[in-house]
């Protein structure tokens, strides 16, 4: 993948996908520890000590419909080529929490990407997921959680273009605030 | 500044004008799995949602899903109109939306040679 945007895009689809009604994205920029870390914690069915030590094997996957099960392979991959790591949490019926950790000025790190275009995508395609982001920069944080934005919708759905446009504007002027408004 | 509260009063004035909803929306589904990811599914589905904002588009839902299984055909993009068979369109590119949208969302035409399935329910 190109962007880390994209590797969050799958896990919080894994998160989905393991039945989660509420999924948290924190991304934490730290310049001064020089690293960037990327935490997803759901409340999905989680898994067994067996089934977490093999996730990261590209020949195991929960999925059905094929055989092989790139996502969480090639975020391991792409930490370990930055001098970080991937770890995961998870305990059957408690969900999983994975967090994928690169040195922040390491030259083969994946730039963050449009991650504006990521959690409008997760936010408008999964209406029903209770979803919390959390970005710090450094000093700055954002935060947004859908349950916000549901209370002020109430019937209003989310695809309507009105919010569609919103979102996008809402996100762009924080996201520029996080990086000092430039 | 865009706050929280523009959606209160645009949820105001949404409920204004829509006292009678209208039934049987459009639904448009984007495989999301890490194939369609790698095959470019974020761009397809921003793709989607301008050309929804563009055209001011009111009874129109999109969706994600997972791995279906067709992943040389991905991005796989389903159109649902209610009552119609579920058309799933592959090798959807950002182009390919515009197309999706005009055509089959807003005027009903299926465009054939771009289908890869058809689900009747």
């Amino acid at each position: 993948m190109r962007e880390l945007a994209l590797h969050i895009l799958d896990l919080v689809q894994n998160s989905i996908e393991a039945g989660a009604s509420r999924v948290q994205l924190e991304i934490v920029e730290d310049v001064d520890s020089d690293t960037l870390l990327i935490r997803v914690t759901d409340n999905g069915r989680g898994m067994d000590a067996e089934t977490r030590k093999k996730v990261t094997d590209p020949f195991v996957t929960s999925r059905t419909t094929r055989r092989v099960g790139l996502g969480l392979p090639l975020i391991d991959m792409s930490t370990k080529q930055c001098d970080g790591y991937l770890t995961i949490e998870s305990e059957p019926g408690q969900g999983t929490t994975i967090e994928a950790v690169y040195r922040y000025s390491h030259l083969d790190r994946p730039p963050l990407g449009n991650i504006i275009e990521t959690i409008k995508t997760l936010i408008i395609a999964n209406p029903a997921l209770d979803f919390i982001y959390r970005h710090t920069v450094n000093n700055n944080e954002f935060a947004l959680s859908t349950q916000q934005i549901a209370g002020a919708l109430e019937d209003m759905p989310l695809t309507h273009p009105d919010v569609i446009v919103w979102l996008d504007a809402f996100l762009s002027e924080g996201l520029k605030n996080l990086h000092g408004g430039v | 500044m865009k706050t929280i509260e523009d959606l209160k009063r645009m949820r105001e004035k949404f409920q204004a004008e829509n006292n009678l909803r209208q039934a049987g929306g459009i639904e448009v589904i984007v495989g999301m799995g890490t194939c369609g990811i790698a095959a470019g599914a974020r761009e397809v589905m921003s793709a989607i949602l301008e050309e929804i904002a563009r055209r001011n588009l009111q009874n129109v839902t999109v969706r994600q899903t997972g791995c279906i299984g067709m992943c040389e055909q991905e991005v796989l993009v389903d159109v649902v109109r209610p009552g119609e068979p579920r058309i799933t369109y592959g090798k959807v590119t950002a182009d390919g939306v515009k197309k999706i949208i005009g055509e089959h969302v807003v005027n009903g035409r299926i465009i054939e040679e771009m289908v890869v399935g058809k689900i009747a329910d």
